[in-house]
């Protein structure tokens, strides 16, 4: 079952095609990595995958609505976590968990029982009445992911999360991710790290506003003849 | 003399030791990569050589000069290039240049030959703002910026984060091009396949070096047997491998897991051990280490 289905997805600024009639499907579950060289049209394209851009053309569904018309509802069924550290430095844990919980329109029951998993799940019950602000890297990268799914959401956008971390670190992470998706939500993420890209189910790699390549790691790597997911994109992207 | 010495460096935050009599020698011209996670002790470090810290105990010194005694004339001869992006964002490509030259009391044409591989790449822009650049440019700009000077000794302090992999490439080749300079680099990342492009490595935890050679030398050094597996369900097999008895280690590598095993453990007993779980598609294969796994094992 696809969560998102794009088709022949476009946006263009005044003449420039920034987007240009591109076409994927993402499966529930799957751990979806979606690469580019800075200025190959990512940002864009997700921007109006998560609603905060209209599309110039194309038909495009998230989570079963359309990306024209019904953005709204979109909103509701995704999670987005930015690349830039986006929970509030200055209140703890717990209460970061309230508020966002609060955006997404959470009950009160709801929110106390998302906030007694999610301190369960990133192993912070001793840290839950700290300043989020003075928390390790790692921490705050882990508790940012599962705020972004404070609402139980299908799929779950993640713009370079782990830049800045160290190997140890990235992977008790990518752990985090892998449970999500076997629970059957879906991931979509984007890095500049090709190590990180092999870590994906199958990944799609944007040059100049298209898809240039879409496969698994392994199939990308025989298709280009290459040991690595990072020779793949320098032969593409050079 | 152009190097690093460090010996016995210490330095406490209160009750948390930072750093743990540190001691290690940088060569003149080195290229010399610090590796560690976040709160290793690698920025405290840099502070310290970069005369911006003084440590509890110990002695430093760069190019020669003593980090607490000279620390003047430190700062005049290195160069500093901090992750976060640090220029000024309203100023040109060209008016930032021309700053740092100005503060360290030169001019752009004296050095241009040093910078000009590098410059000559985002020169097209030079009247863009620095702050409208891409990642890529903006790094390189910082770059030029922090060599303007033509520093003996220069610190990159994880340079390269939230850059796209091409320019990332890139970065590295003109670090090897400096060697030609001989200028000395020590450089921080949390980045594997960077630290494979350095001369020597040094990984830091807790202050403290647990492993200090040539990114060859510290891999050979792996001596525990190392596989590589798959099935079609990758993560439930992570978990099962996890609660096998001949287990050290599994960590996710990509499309394998890397499983770590007691010396005496054959192929024969992992693959027995995935059909028993129920696993499908069992791929189980000898793996070469990287400094990667290393890392991981040490840590």
């Amino acid at each position: 079952m696809n969560v998102i289905t794009a088709t022949n997805l476009t946006k263009t600024f005044g003449n420039f095609t920034a987007v240009d009639a591109i076409s994927f499907a993402v499966k529930r579950g799957e751990v979806f990595g979606f690469l580019g060289a800075n200025g190959a049209g990512k940002t864009t394209a997700i921007k109006m995958l998560i609603g905060l851009s209209k599309p110039s053309g194309g038909s495009t569904t998230v989570a079963g609505f359309d990306l024209t018309t019904q953005s709204e509802k979109i909103k509701e069924r995704i999670g987005y976590m930015s690349q830039k550290f986006s929970l509030y430095e200055d209140l703890s844990v717990r209460q970061n968990i309230n508020f966002y919980g609060g955006v997404y329109g959470l009950s009160r029951k709801t929110i106390r029982s998302q906030t007694a998993r999610i301190l369960d799940e990133v192993e912070l019950q001793a840290n839950a009445n700290d300043k989020v602000g003075s928390l390790p890297l790692g921490w705050k990268q882990r508790l940012s992911f599962a705020v972004a799914s404070v609402h139980d959401p299908d799929i779950v956008f993640l713009d370079e999360p782990t830049g800045g971390v160290d190997p140890a670190t990235r992977r008790q992470f990518w752990e985090m991710i892998y449970a999500a998706a076997a629970g059957g939500r879906t991931i979509f993420v984007t890095t500049h790290y090709m190590d990180e890209a092999e870590y994906c189910d199958r990944i799609s790699i944007m040059v100049a506003g298209k898809i240039a390549a879409l496969g698994t790691p392994g199939e990308l790597k025989q298709q280009y003849q290459a040991n690595s997911m990072g020779e793949v994109f320098l032969r593409l992207v050079r | 003399m152009n190097g690093i010495e460090i010996e016995n460096i210490s330095k406490s935050y209160g009750a948390t030791l930072a750093l743990d009599a540190l001691t290690f020698t940088v060569q003149p011209g080195e290229r010399f990569g610090l590796l560690g996670p976040d709160g290793a002790g690698k920025s405290t470090l840099f502070k310290i050589l970069t005369t911006l810290l003084i440590p509890d105990t110990g002695r430093a010194s760069v190019a020669g000069w003593d980090v607490n005694k000279d620390f003047a004339t430190i700062r005049r001869h290195i160069g500093y290039m901090p992750g976060r992006f640090s220029l000024y964002p309203d100023l040109s490509v060209a008016e930032n240049l021309n700053f740092f030259a100005t503060i360290f009391g030169t001019k752009v044409k004296a050095n241009y030959e040093l910078i000009r591989p590098i410059y000559e790449q985002i020169e097209p822009f030079s009247k863009r703002r620095a702050g409208a650049l891409s990642g890529g440019m903006k790094q390189k700009l910082a770059l030029c910026c922090a060599l303007i000077h033509q520093p003996k000794v220069l610190f990159l302090d994880e340079p390269t984060t939230g850059v796209d992999a091409v320019s990332r490439d890139e970065f590295w080749v003109m670090l090897g091009e400096l060697k030609k300079a001989g200028i000395t680099i020590l450089v921080s990342t949390p980045y594997m396949d960077e630290a494979a492009r350095c001369e020597r490595v040094a990984l830091l935890q807790t202050g403290k070096i647990l492993a200090l050679d040539t990114p060859a030398n510290v891999v050979n050094a792996f001596n525990q047997p190392l596989w590589a597996v798959r099935a079609d369900n990758y993560y439930q097999l992570l978990l099962d491998l996890r609660q096998a008895s001949f287990t050290e280690r599994a960590e996710v590598f990509g499309e394998f897991i890397h499983l770590t095993t007691h010396t005496g453990t054959d192929r024969e007993s992992i693959v027995a051990y995935a059909q028993s779980g129920g696993h499908g598609n069992i791929v189980v294969e000898p793996a070469k280490a990287s400094i990667e796994d290393v890392f991981l094992a040490l840590m």
